[in-house]
């Protein structure tokens, strides 16, 4: 379960990104929204929705959107999910954002982040505005009824709450190291 | 004909999976029983040659052969549509041709 709740701040990070730089939240001041997505190379669902989230992205780019990809799987169980495969997987699918490897896993920790994936949607003042699951249908991108980050990411440019601000994530569970 | 589900439950779409077995199966008529078999730990996912969740063998076969180098472990399968989209699940046609391969004459 989410250590966030609806309307508080977002907790930093200091990352290593696939571009071999290091990222924090405060690299990202001057985006309107910030999406921090809990990720990986591996799950079904990450891959089934990952075409969305980079869609999504491309549409919200020039309307101050940002998404930061975390993966904070333990390689040792997952190699797929290890640094050299995220650069690889990022490299072919062309990623327009951010991939940062949480090694010490204590960044999905701080946010209580449990699933692959998981957004927690922040507003201009950084204060969460939507958690959950990108939508209603991971299996088929024409059968979707509810866009809850789409609609979230609308009505907080709009400057008003999400009608929808929580639904269950959806997806693998987080890789805990033993 | 021997149909064996298997799953882990920290993967959400077990019961849309068995669900889509069962509605496949009446499609085609065939009433077999389903052995539903919950894969709990890492020793059971190890000792079941379990790469994920859901599996599906019909007559012992997997419906999706995994790869030599597949691991074995509590995960989440990934499965494909024909149009090649990666899902949690497996398809209709995946799991009939597998269905239909076995019903025919060895």
């Amino acid at each position: 379960m989410a250590n966030l709740a609806i309307g508080d701040k977002a907790i930093d990070f200091s990352l290593l990104g696939v571009d071999d730089k290091t990222h924090a939240l405060a690299e990202y001041a001057g985006s309107d929204l910030l999406a921090v997505i809990f990720y990986c190379n591996h799950c079904p669902y990450v891959l089934a929705w990952e075409d969305r989230l980079i869609e999504a992205q491309r549409d919200y780019a020039d309307r101050g959107v940002q998404f930061i990809l975390i993966n904070s799987n333990d390689p040792n169980r997952y190699t797929v999910d290890d640094f050299p495969h995220m650069k690889t997987h990022a490299q072919e699918k062309g990623f327009p954002f951010p991939y940062l490897f949480d090694e010490s896993q204590e960044i999905a920790r701080a946010y209580g982040a449990g699933y692959t994936p998981e957004i927690f949607l922040f507003d201009s003042d950084r204060r969460l505005g939507y958690h959950g699951a990108p939508d209603d249908n991971y299996d088929e991108p024409g059968a979707v009824k509810r866009t809850y980050l789409r609609d979230a990411l609308d009505a907080l440019l709009a400057g008003k709450s999400p009608a929808v601000a929580q639904t269950p994530p959806v997806g693998c569970t987080i890789k805990w190291r033993r | 004909m021997k149909v064996e589900f298997l799953f882990w439950k920290g993967c959400p779409s077990h019961d849309v999976a068995l669900e889509r077995l069962r509605q496949v199966m009446a499609e085609e008529g065939i009433n077999s029983p389903v052995e539903i078999v919950e894969i709990e730990t890492e020793e059971g996912a190890m000792a079941a040659h379990f790469v994920g969740s859901p599996t599906i063998r019909i007559d012992g076969q997997d419906i999706d052969p995994p790869d030599e180098e597949a691991i074995y472990g509590l995960t989440c399968r990934v499965y494909h549509h024909e149009d090649g989209r990666a899902t949690p699940l497996p398809t209709h046609n995946l799991i009939r041709q597998a269905l239909l391969a076995a019903c025919e004459p060895g």
